[in-house]
């Protein structure tokens, strides 16, 4: 019904959460997404939004270590929550093992869809160490990448993997 | 001079975007900033009789509601400016910032809201009440034309939009002479290019209301600000248009929309910054896609297997408005003739109206669908003759002596199509070695030995890349001996930066890490065209490379006469020039740049001049013809429809080659939106020509499971057209794969007789013809 306000939009709750290691306690809408919180509230750009219904896979960010999709997520849910994003990815100023592997692979093109591969492929590797090309595949079969093909992608994984388990290349 | 070129150099962008560091267009804050939300039309043909915004308007945050009515002047006086113009257009349709008075597709915008979020905005444009009184659609391209069918725009004369006949030598006496003439019709749709990032703008005026600066996730930023400054009857240089990172392109960025009048407009009128990030839903909506093309043809053949003559009809789904021109169309009849000696052709090419989004370049842009004829075609006609027909191909490639081969047709961009280097049989053997054609009749055997339907396929294709008329570098050596790059060559993905920087780097003596590169910004270059047509390393490469040998020269100068040596005794090496035999003996280019930068109230030595800079333009006297030849190995699961690509190699002639791993990556993911045309994507319509699928789950892109490790196969003919011998790679990958695809298909499905004569193949469809051919397998 036009003019009808079923919900109240301006609601705020009260939140806790860890970004990347940091403690932020703010007050949020409650209709507003993790996305949009880490994005426009918390100024982490690097997390991106390529299709907002939760196919594209882009916004993939961890809670509690456990991969999810930011624009499905509202941030009132990550209250209480540690939260991974690529910001919090690399060493410092170094670029993590992963990290490293993409640049390396040309694992990347336009970069859009990367942070999403990043922080699925940093879970799947923690849980997999020993991943076949297939198993990758299938780890990142929930991320679409418009630019790469994929190739570079999977093989930036595999040598992530290799460096992770301190094989010698 | 060229220590860079052909070694892969890793990319400068790449630390940026993997640490979260990339700014893209959404990404910039700017205080103030109000955000729009568009209302957009719910019928895909109606007439507006009023906008009622009041309520709207009493939203909470809201700021502002616009309708046509409320825009400025020009653009209630001129709609979106046609960049490209073809005489063959019969009645030019272009749309309006905001719809004006009827609407021609769903999604077409018809009022935008500016609020304080985009929460906010888009709570308010749901009481945006539009009445609308729906019109006859023209849906269905093949009815379109039909007499008393629905004109796409209220009081038109019939849909046709333009009539092309494409043609060279006498078809009619090369069919009345042929030993077999073989037939061919096929339905295509490719789709939309679904770029990850969608469209994004952000606009600013400064304070005196004159001066707007626009961030845009676009392709073509120089033709924006130009288009834009047109409009609005303002000079260029009150527009500067700036495109950060942007998150793929793929063509649709490279036109323009109603948006990108919209939202500055919207700036001007409100004195606030103001931003509109378009989302998935809008994308399927209204971003321009390639869409449905019907192909009829017929091929003469002489008995040895030479092809005579090729004539047909193309009717082209245009949509609702023609901002891009005929350029696809176009680019479809006269990428046919491919890679073969056609000595006689005709293609009639009808473009029609639908009241659909408007048809613009996909990656590719028309030429994956006459790649798919031809090969089509040429795959009939070696049936016909009972040949292999990779050695039918062979027996008809144009030969590399006969280079440059004149085709006897007018590109698009207006030259002879003349085909520039290359040598298709040498290529084609590469990749069939490398693919072991030979091998496979034994594969083959044993697969269906063991109840496995696999089958392979060889296309070859030329393509027209490089176009004009221009591409600009600036090159400028800082004071502090790092380099700027300055171009109008915008990137989404490609590399461009890495590329130039490449270039640039062996000609100065220092390394791509030492050179900043500061694209797609209008405020740093005066000119550039854009990113289409695989145009960049063949137009800003060279300009990069001339630039920097000017620069060269330049530092060689200003040091012979510090130094006091004379030029040839110098030499260039790590940033520094020096006398030759005396290391000792020489000045940095740090130092050189801040001698020519002068020294107030001094003047420069005669001779000199000041800047250690150089901003060049290269024009191309036409297009360059990379060429290649793919080969695919498919299994077809008989009882699913389902389609693996079990192999894929490509051999890929883009000319000399700068940085290869960038071209394998542009090839590779070229072949998965190939994958994604041949076996997936379909942007659907129902008979009232209303979107239908409208997700990720209705829409199939390939994921990384469907898309194979692309094997590579490079054959570098260097083009005579530029100085580095640079082609285009940029949609290579993508235009051979729906033809190979579809061919390995049927080779696959030989046993029940299943001719595939479309794209995309969907397992439905699939099933459908193995049943239909009398190999029902439930």
């Amino acid at each position: 019904m036009r003019g009808a306000r079923p919900i109240d939009t301006e609601q705020t709750l009260q939140i806790a959460v860890t970004v990347n290691g940091e403690s932020h306690a703010r007050a949020v809408p409650v209709r507003m997404t993790l996305a949009d919180f880490l994005r426009h509230e918390l100024g982490l750009t690097g997390t991106h939004l390529g299709c907002e219904h939760g196919v594209c896979g882009a916004c993939t960010v961890l809670l509690d270590g456990r991969s999810a999709r930011a624009c499905l997520t509202l941030a009132v849910q990550a209250d209480g929550m540690d939260v991974t994003t690529v910001e919090g990815l690399a060493d410092g100023d170094r670029l993590g093992p992963l990290q490293q592997a993409f640049m390396d692979h040309h694992a990347l093109q336009c970069g859009y869809c990367t942070p999403g591969m990043l922080t699925t492929l940093t879970e799947f590797l923690r849980e997999n160490p020993h991943p076949t090309a297939e198993e990758v595949r299938i780890a990142i079969s929930g991320n679409l990448c418009r630019c790469t093909g994929y190739a570079g992608i999977v093989r930036a994984a595999l040598a992530a993997a290799a460096a992770l388990r301190g094989d010698t290349a | 001079m060229t220590g860079f070129i052909g070694t892969s150099v890793q990319r400068l962008e790449d630390p940026a975007l993997l640490t979260g560091r990339g700014r893209f267009v959404d990404d910039l804050k700017v205080p103030g900033a109000l955000h729009a939300a568009f209302v957009r039309a719910g019928h895909a043909h109606a007439r507006i009789r009023g906008v009622d915004t009041t309520a709207a308007r009493g939203m909470p945050g809201v700021h502002a509601v616009f309708t046509f009515d409320d825009l400025p002047r020009p653009l209630q006086d001129h709609p979106v400016p046609l960049l490209v113009p073809n005489p063959a257009i019969r009645d030019l349709r272009l749309p309006f910032a905001l719809a004006r008075s009827e609407v021609c597709f769903a999604g077409e915008p018809v009022a935008v809201v500016l609020a304080d979020s985009r929460y906010l905005a888009e709570d308010a444009a749901e009481q945006v009440i539009v009445d609308a009184e729906p019109l006859p659609v023209a849906a269905d391209v093949r009815h379109a034309l039909d007499a008393g069918a629905s004109p796409a725009h209220a009081g038109m004369a019939g849909n046709l939009a333009a009539h092309m006949t494409l043609a060279y030598g006498d078809v009619d006496a090369a069919f009345a002479g042929a030993h077999r003439v073989v037939q061919g019709a096929f339905f295509q749709h490719r789709g939309s290019a679904h770029a990850m990032e969608c469209r994004t703008l952000l606009a600013q005026y400064d304070v005196t209301g004159e001066q707007v600066t626009i961030w845009a996730g676009t392709q073509s930023p120089h033709q924006y600000r130009d288009a834009y400054a047109r409009v609005m009857g303002v000079g260029q240089h009150q527009v500067r248009v700036v495109a950060p990172d942007v998150g793929g392109g793929f063509g649709p960025k490279t036109v323009l929309y109603p948006e990108q009048l919209a939202i500055p407009a919207c700036a001007l009128l409100t004195g606030r910054p103001v931003k509109w990030i378009e989302d998935r839903r809008e994308h399927f909506l209204t971003t321009y896609q390639e869409r449905d093309q019907y192909w009829s043809g017929e091929m003469a053949l002489a008995e040895d297997g030479h092809i005579l003559a090729l004539r047909g009809r193309l009717l082209h789904d245009a949509g609702a408005y023609l901002p891009w021109g005929l350029v696809v169309p176009h680019i479809c009849a006269a990428t046919v003739p491919g890679p073969y000696v056609l000595p006689a052709y005709r293609m009639d090419v009808d473009v029609v109206y639908t009241n659909k989004v408007p048809v613009t370049p996909v990656r590719g842009a028309g030429r994956p669908q006459a790649v798919f004829f031809m090969e089509r075609m040429v795959d009939l006609a070696a049936a016909a003759l009972a040949m292999d027909p990779a050695a039918f191909r062979r027996l008809n490639f144009v030969r590399p002596e006969q280079m440059p081969y004149r085709v006897g047709l007018t590109f698009r961009d207006g030259s002879a199509t003349t085909y520039d280097s290359g040598d298709y049989p040498e290529l084609q053997r590469r990749a069939l070695a490398r693919a072991d054609w030979d091998g496979f009749p034994e594969r083959q055997r044993a697969a269906r030995a063991a109840g496995r339907y696999i089958g392979i396929a060889t296309a070859s294709y030329v393509e027209g890349t490089g176009l004009g008329p221009f591409e600009g570098v600036g090159v400028k050596v800082q004071r502090d001996g790092r380099v700027l790059l300055t171009t109008g060559a915008a990137a989404q993905g490609q590399g461009h930066a890495t590329m130039l920087a490449q270039v640039c780097a062996g000609a100065l003596g220092v390394t791509p890490r030492e050179i900043d590169v500061k694209a797609a910004d209008t405020g740093a270059i005066a000119y550039g065209v854009g990113t289409f047509a695989s145009r960049i390393a063949a137009n800003a490469a060279p300009a990069a490379h001339l630039a920097a040998g000017k620069v060269r020269a330049k530092a060689l100068k200003l040091a012979a006469h510090l130094l006091e040596a004379a030029e040839h005794d110098l030499e260039l090496q790590d940033g520094r020039v020096f006398v030759r035999g005396v290391p000792g003996h020489g000045r940095t280019l740090a130092e050189l740049a801040a001698f020519a930068d002068g020294v107030p109230g001094f003047a420069l030595p005669k001779g000199i001049e000041a800047g250690l800079e150089d901003t060049t333009y290269f024009t191309p006297e036409r297009a360059s013809y990379p060429n290649g030849c793919h080969v695919a190995e498919v299994e077809v699961d008989v009882e699913t429809g389902q389609v693996r690509l079990l192999r894929y190699v490509s051999g890929h002639d883009c000319g000399t080659i700068i940085n290869p791993m960038c071209v394998e990556g542009q090839v590779q993911g070229g072949v998965a939106h190939g994958i994604g045309n041949a076996l997936f994507e379909w942007m659907r319509y129902d008979e009232h020509a209303q979107p239908v699928t409208m997700n990720f789950g209705e829409y199939l892109l390939p994921t990384a499971p469907e898309v194979p490790e692309v094997e590579h196969e490079h054959l570098e003919c260097p083009s005579p057209l530029n100085p580095l011998g640079v082609k285009g790679a940029g949609e290579g990958g993508t235009i051979p794969a729906p033809a190979v695809i579809a061919a390995a298909i049927e080779n696959a499905l030989a046993p029940f007789g299943v001719h595939v004569d479309r794209v995309p193949v969907t397992p439905d469809w699939l099933l459908e013809r193995i049943e239909a051919a009398g190999g029902s397998t439930r």
